[in-house]
C-alpha cells in the first residue's frame, strides 16, 4: 500500500461510564488503513467491534489515544466539522437499516444531500441514480415498510453512497439477512471497493461474509488480537 | 434547505393528524379569543369615545341638591334649587363660554296618527353650543322665544323618524301634552350617550315654555340642572371654584352650611369612563392572552413527546451529517408551523366570532389590523419560545445514544 493512510489509529481506548464505574470496551488499539482497502472486523460478542466502528464514524469520542481520518486528528474538530465528515467523507450502513419510515425511498436516499445544502432537483436526480445503481430504481416512491429487508439494506447503502464518501463503515450489514441476500449485498460492497476505490470496513460474525474482504481484523475483549490477509478458500467453496 | 425542512415538518405533522390538530386547537382558541375580546373591547372603547365626542367639550354640569345630605344620599336634582338667574349669573363669570339651563321631563308627542313618548328638555339656544349640536334642517329657537315662552320645538332624529317617517317636519305642528308646538328645526344625529341612552330621542323647547306651560307644577321657576362650558380645559379648575363661590352667595348659604347644589366636571367623568373601558379591554385581552400561553404550553408538550418518539430518527440524521443547528431548525420549524397555522385559523375564528357577536347582540365590535398582526406575532413568538426547548433537546442528543434508542 502506498500514499497517505485514510485511517491512522494509535493507542486508542474507550471506557464506557456506567453506574458501576468505567467499563473498558477498547484498549490500546493501533491500526492503519489505506485508501482502497476492504477490511472485515470479526470477534466475539462484546469484544468492542461496534464501539470501534462508532469511533471510526465520529459518532463517539475515544477516551484515550489518537484517531486521524484523512490526515486530520478528529480530536481537533468541532461538532459541525465532525458533522461535515459524517456527511461527506463517511457513509454509514447499520445492521437495522435505519431508514426513515415516514418518507419514501428517494427522500431517504437524498437525506444526506439536504445537510450538504444540495438543491431539490439535484438531490432527486442523484437519489434516483443511486437507487438505479443498487437495483431499486423502480421503487423510489415506496416506503421502507413496503420492501424486503435486503432491499432496505440496499437503500441504506444507496444513502451511504449518495454524497460520494471515501469510506464506508458497515456494522453487521448482513446480520438480519439470509445468506443469499447477504451475498448480494456483499457483491455490492465488493463492486464499490473494486470499481470505485471506496474504502470499506465492515463488521461481521460470519466467516463467509468476511471472506469478501481482503484484510481481516479480529477483536477479543477490547484488544486487537489478529490483523492479516483473508484466505479465500472458504469464499470460493461457498460462492 | 428551509424548504426541504418545511416539507418535512408538514410530513411529520401529517403523520399524526389528530395530535397535530389538537395541538393547533390550543393556538386557534387562544388567538381567536384574543381577537374576539380585543374586537369587543375596542368596540366598547369606540362607543365611549364617540359619546364623549358627542357630549361637548370642557363641560360642567351643575345639579340641584347636595351630593350628600345629613349622611343620606339624595337623588341629585330631586329638589330643584337652581334657577335661570343662576344660569345667567354663571354666564357672566370669566372662563365660561356658554351656559344652558335644563328643565327635562317626559311627555307624549302626537303628530297626525303617530304618537311617541320622549324626553323633552326645556333649555336656551346656547344648549346647542354647549353640546356642540348642529341642526340638520330649519333653524334654532331664539332668545326672544325663551323670553316670551313660545311653543316651538327642535326634534331629535329618533323623534323625527317615529313621528314623521320620511315627511319633512320643519314648519309642521306637533302636540306635546295636547298643546300645539311649531317644529322649527331638526337636530343632527348624536348617537348614544355614555350611559347608553339614545340622545337623538329628545326634543328641545325654550326653558320658559317648559317651566310655565309644560311641566309647570314640577319646576316652578327652577331648573333641574345647568350645563356649563368652560372656554378651555385650562379654565376648568378656576371656573369650578368661582361657580361654587357664586352659587353659594346667590343661595345665601352660611359658611358651615352644605351646598344645595353640586358641580360636576363631566369631562373628567367622561375621561374616567374612557380610561375604565380602556383598562377593562386591556385586562380582558390579558386574560385572553393566558389562553395563548396555554396553547403554547400545549405545543411544547407535544414537541417534547415528538422529540422523544423520534429519538432514533434524530440519531440517524446526526449519523448522516445533520449539524446541531439543522436538527434545531427542523423542530423549531415544526413548532412554528403548528402555531402559525393554528394562529391563521384562530384569526378567522376570532373575526368570525366578532361578526357573529355583532349580528346577534348588536354590540359594537371593532377589528383592527393591529390586533390581528399582534395576535399573529405573539403566536409566532409562542411557537419559537415554546418550541425552542424541545428543539434544543433534540439538537443536543448524543448520536450513539439516539441511535441505540428503541
Ligand atoms: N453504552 C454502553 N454503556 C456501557 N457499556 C457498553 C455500552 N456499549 C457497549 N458497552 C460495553 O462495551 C463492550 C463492547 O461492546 P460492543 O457493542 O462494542 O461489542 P460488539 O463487539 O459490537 O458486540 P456484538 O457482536 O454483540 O455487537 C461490551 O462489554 C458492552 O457491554
Ligand atoms: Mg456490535
Amino acid at each position: 500500500m502506498d500514499g497517505e493512510p485514510i485511517i491512522r489509529i494509535s493507542g486508542l481506548g474507550k471506557n464506557y461510564l456506567t453506574a458501576a464505574g468505567p467499563v473498558p470496551a477498547l484498549e490500546d488499539i493501533n491500526l492503519v488503513i489505506y485508501p482502497g482497502e476492504f477490511v472485515a472486523i470479526m470477534g466475539p460478542s462484546g469484544s468492542g467491534k461496534s464501539t470501534f466502528m462508532n469511533l471510526l464514524g465520529c459518532l463517539d469520542v475515544p477516551s484515550s489515544g489518537a484517531y486521524s481520518l484523512n490526515g486530520t486528528n478528529v480530536r481537533t474538530l468541532d461538532k459541525d466539522q465532525l458533522a461535515r465528515l459524517r456527511n461527506g467523507v463517511i457513509g454509514f450502513v447499520f445492521q437495522g437499516y435505519n431508514l426513515l419510515a415516514r418518507v419514501n425511498l428517494i427522500d431517504n436516499v437524498a437525506l444526506p444531500l439536504i445537510y450538504a445544502g444540495v438543491g431539490k432537483a439535484e438531490r432527486n436526480r442523484r437519489a434516483q441514480e443511486m437507487l438505479d445503481k443498487v437495483g431499486l430504481g423502480k421503487y423510489g416512491a415506496s416506503r421502507p415498510s413496503q420492501i424486503s429487508g435486503g432491499q432496505q439494506q440496499r437503500v441504506a447503502i444507496a444513502r451511504a453512497l449518495i454524497n460520494r464518501p471515501r469510506l464506508i463503515l458497515a456494522d453487521e450489514p448482513t446480520g438480519n439477512l439470509d445468506s443469499r441476500t447477504s451475498h448480494e449485498i456483499m457483491g455490492l460492497f465488493t463492486q464499490l471497493n473494486r470499481d470505485e476505490g471506496i474504502t470499506v470496513i465492515l463488521v461481521t460474525h460470519e466467516a463467509d461474509i468476511a471472506s469478501f474482504a481482503n484484510r481481516l481484523v479480529r477483536f477479543i475483549d477490547g484488544h486487537l488480537a489478529h490483523d492479516g490477509a483473508v484466505e479465500h478458500e472458504s469464499h470460493g467453496t461457498l460462492a | 434547505m428551509i424548504s426541504a425542512m418545511l416539507s418535512e415538518a408538514w410530513l411529520s405533522m401529517g403523520a399524526n393528524r389528530l395530535r397535530t390538530f389538537l395541538t393547533m386547537l390550543g393556538m386557534m382558541i387562544g388567538v381567536g379569543a384574543v381577537i374576539l375580546i380585543l374586537a369587543i373591547g375596542k368596540g366598547a372603547q369606540f362607543l365611549v369615545d364617540q359619546s364623549i365626542a358627542s357630549m361637548g367639550s370642557n363641560l360642567f354640569i351643575v345639579l340641584s341638591g347636595s351630593s350628600t345630605s345629613g349622611g343620606i344620599r339624595m337623588g341629585l336634582g330631586a329638589t330643584p334649587t337652581l334657577t335661570i338667574g343662576d344660569a345667567q349669573a354663571i354666564a357672566e363669570l370669566p372662563g365660561i363660554s356658554a351656559v344652558a339651563p335644563n328643565a327635562p321631563g317626559t311627555a307624549q308627542l302626537v303628530y297626525g296618527s303617530n304618537n311617541w313618548s320622549t324626553q323633552v328638555i326645556g333649555t336656551t339656544p346656547s344648549y346647542l353650543d354647549v353640546r356642540d349640536w348642529k341642526l340638520s334642517a330649519g333653524y334654532p329657537f331664539s332668545d326672544s322665544d325663551v323670553r316670551s315662552a313660545t311653543r316651538v320645538a327642535l326634534l331629535g332624529q329618533t323623534v323625527v323618524k317615529n313621528l314623521f317617517g320620511d315627511e319633512d317636519p320643519v314648519g309642521k305642528t306637533i302636540r306635546i301634552k295636547k298643546s300645539p308646538y311649531l317644529v322649527v328645526g331638526v337636530l343632527t344625529m348624536k348617537g348614544q350617550s355614555l350611559d347608553g341612552r339614545d340622545q337623538d330621542d329628545s326634543v328641545l323647547i325654550p326653558v320658559t315654555t317648559a317651566q310655565r306651560k309644560l311641566f309647570g307644577s314640577q319646576f316652578q321657576g327652577t331648573v333641574r340642572l345647568i350645563m356649563v362650558q368652560a372656554a378651555s380645559a385650562q379654565d376648568m379648575p378656576a371656573a369650578e371654584r368661582s361657580m361654587n363661590q357664586l352659587l353659594r352667595q346667590r343661595h345665601r348659604l352660611q359658611e358651615a352650611a352644605e351646598s344645595d347644589f353640586t358641580v360636576r366636571n363631566l369631562t373628567a367623568l367622561a375621561n374616567t369612563a374612557a380610561e375604565t373601558t380602556r383598562v377593562m379591554s386591556v385586562m380582558l385581552g390579558a386574560i385572553a392572552s393566558i389562553s395563548l400561553l396555554v396553547g403554547g404550553i400545549g405545543i411544547m408538550n407535544i414537541m417534547l413527546v415528538s422529540v422523544t418518539e423520534r429519538t432514533r430518527e434524530i440519531g440517524i440524521r446526526i449519523a448522516i451529517g445533520a449539524r446541531q443547528r439543522d436538527i434545531l431548525l427542523q423542530f423549531l420549524l415544526e413548532a412554528i408551523t403548528i402555531s402559525i397555522v393554528g394562529c391563521l385559523v384562530g384569526v378567522v375564528l376570532g373575526i368570525g366570532g366578532a361578526v357573529l357577536v355583532n349580528e346577534i347582540t348588536q354590540t359594537a365590535v371593532v377589528i383592527t389590523m393591529s390586533s390581528v398582526v399582534m395576535a399573529f406575532m405573539v403566536a409566532a413568538a409562542v411557537g419559537v419560545f415554546f418550541g425552542f426547548y424541545p428543539a434544543r433537546k433534540a439538537a443536543r442528543m448524543e448520536p450513539i445514544e439516539a441511535l441505540r434508542y428503541q
